[in-house]
């Protein structure tokens, strides 16, 4: 319990609104008071009793809608988040360890990688592959790696001179060994707080493809195809766009908030990098 | 200037070109290797084989990879970005009004953006830690986690559709009045601003507390000048490498900004019409484009970086 005092208010908040985005998505059928694509109302109707957030463009319900958006929009960024983060640490690890040219090859043919802005890679890529779930989950996936794989192996390099595993070297130990059983462990602290940061990058990366339309395609639905949906009711002042557009900024905000702290705990823990 | 100086000027720019090359690779294997086939994409599912095979003869898809790289990269090389699969146009001449407007949205948006950012940066370096400083670094936290659509529709629905300051959508078209141009361009302009003033100015201000650190500004200090006179004589022109990298990275995510933003406020740029023509899976444009953004974003690098060596004097006066 005394623990608990010393977390600061925002990163509680944090967690908390990070909680209540990730109950909505996982108990989406349950909770969600219409059916996803169920036609109840008019269109664009505002908040009331019965429809707590309004309807859409067709007249759905927006709130159920929004449940089931966060199903969608969390489950793809997490996937994507996980590609990144076991391609993006395994390979820099490795190019640590391996050193030479394999990690010549690696870390220049990341540069090459990240020297095209990603919105636009995707997009080229977008333009001869199908936006499905998978294809998504692989683009957003092993571009975000390249930024793991910088993080990653720029602290391998760092671990992999001391003494351990030096001595696991001498006992004989294969590669596999030294990177997931000495540097792996020692290099998780820096990879987790960069972990909260990651996942808002594909959450936003994530939105602005739907948004553009090359993202999820419907009957699917996310948050930023939300906002596409929707978009046209702004000019006549209807504000539903804004609703799906405002949750990916909370969700986004939120686990920053949850992120930053644990990134400031981290660096306290070691003394403390610049105040 | 020395020798040593335009050698590593000479390097960095040799160094963009070869990026540059091998991204066009990259940008032509990521629409050609890929599998999936780009004729029967165009075409969908129920084309039939004739008309499959008509439509790879006119494409030069029955050469090999290499052959078509040359090809396309050579074209390019000479103006000639080939022509639209959608409508048969020349790319070239069709990007041209597009490649204008969209630079004049990036230009009236960076004269307000990095001013504005490097003075709020400096304030917030004056202030350190007291309640200008948290107030601007906390506001930017925030800000960094808004997606540009929702800042882009905020600002439209309230700017736009509730007060009716500004048009809500951005139409411009050749011979508009440079006010009305002005008018069209001002949401955009201002969401695009928000959007990298927070970045810009974080970076600002750690690029000028890092120098804010050093010895000769204590001694500043200790000779009795006030705080912003430090600032700005002793601390900015020891801060402006870094600050010139930050302003110009910014730049580059600008012209990436730039794409959503002008589908939100359906401005006729390079953005809205390399998303059209994603959507119509039309290689040619889409490859163009990319390259061209592509270039953009590597050349404000490089011109980041030939700043921060011509800025550093101990490389202008080696021992």
């Amino acid at each position: 319990m005394k623990y608990l005092r010393t977390i600061p208010i925002t990163a509680l908040l944090g967690t908390a609104l990070t909680g209540m985005f990730l109950f909505a998505a996982i108990f989406a059928p349950w909770i969600a008071p219409y059916g996803m694509s169920e036609v109840v109302g008019d269109m664009w109707e505002p908040s009331s009793a019965q429809f707590l957030l309004g309807t859409d463009n067709l007249g759905r319900d927006l709130l159920s809608r929004m449940i089931y958006g966060a199903q969608t929009t969390i489950l793809i960024a997490s996937l994507a988040t996980l590609l990144a983060f076991t391609m993006g640490s395994v390979l820099g690890i490795l190019a640590a360890v391996l050193g030479g040219w394999m990690d010549q090859v690696m870390s220049r043919g990341v540069d090459i990688l990240m020297s095209i802005p990603t919105l636009i890679f995707a997009l080229v890529v977008l333009s001869v592959m199908p936006s499905t779930m998978l294809v998504l989950i692989l683009v957003m996936g092993i571009l975000d790696s390249t930024r793991v794989y910088r993080i990653s192996r720029a602290v391998a390099v760092d671990v992999n001179v001391q003494d351990f595993v030096e001595v696991a070297r001498l006992r004989g130990e294969g590669n596999s060994w030294i990177v997931f059983r000495e540097i792996l462990p020692n290099a998780l602290s820096p990879l987790v707080a960069e972990l909260g940061l990651r996942f808002i990058f594909a959450v936003l990366f994530l939105s602005s493809l739907s948004f553009l339309g090359l993202g999820v395609q419907p009957p699917e639905a996310d948050w930023g195809s939300m906002v596409r949906e929707n978009r046209q009711g702004i000019v006549f002042g209807v504000p539903a766009a804004l609703i799906p557009a405002g949750a990916i900024a909370l969700l986004a905000i939120s686990v920053n908030l949850v992120a930053d702290w644990i990134l400031r705990r981290t660096t306290d823990l070691k003394g403390g990098r610049g105040g | 200037m020395n020798l040593l100086v335009l050698k590593l000027i000479a390097q960095r720019i040799a160094l963009g070109i070869l990026l540059l090359f091998l991204v066009s690779i990259l940008i032509f294997a990521g629409t050609q290797i890929l599998p999936g086939d780009v004729a029967q994409s165009i075409l969908g599912q129920g084309a039939t084989d004739q008309a499959l095979a008509n439509l790879r003869r006119e494409m030069g898809l029955d050469d090999p990879a290499v052959t078509r790289y040359f090809n396309w990269l050579g074209g390019i090389l000479q103006g000639d970005m080939g022509t639209a699969l959608s409508n048969n146009r020349d790319i070239a001449s069709s990007l041209w009004g597009r490649a204008q407007n969209t630079l004049f949205l990036a230009f009236w948006t960076a004269l307000v953006a990095v001013p504005l950012a490097i003075i709020l940066g400096l304030v917030a370096v004056r202030y350190q830690n007291r309640w200008p400083d948290r107030a601007i670094s906390g506001t930017t936290l925030t800000a960094i986690s808004l997606p540009e659509f929702f800042v882009g529709y905020v600002l439209m629905y309230f700017f736009a559709v509730k007060l009716g300051w500004f048009p809500s959508v951005s139409t411009v078209y050749d011979g508009m009045p440079f006010a009305d141009r002005m008018m069209a361009i001002a949401l955009p302009a201002a969401t695009l601003t928000l959007i990298i003033l927070a970045h810009m100015m974080r970076m600002t201000r750690a690029a000028i507390l890092n120098v804010m650190q050093s010895a000769y500004v204590e001694t500043a200090e200790l000779k009795g000048l006030g705080g912003l006179k430090i600032i700005w004589r002793h601390a900015f022109p020891n801060s402006v490498a870094p600050v010139v990298n930050v302003v110009m990275l910014n730049l580059a995510f600008l012209v990436v900004g730039v794409v959503v933003i002008e589908v939100i406020f359906v401005y006729p740029g390079l953005g809205q019409y390399l998303i059209d023509h994603v959507a119509k899976r039309d290689v040619p444009v889409v490859q163009a484009v990319g390259l061209i953004f592509a270039a953009v974003y590597i050349g404000l690098n490089m011109v980041a970086d030939i700043v921060s060596i011509l800025a550093n004097p101990r490389l202008r006066h080696p021992k």
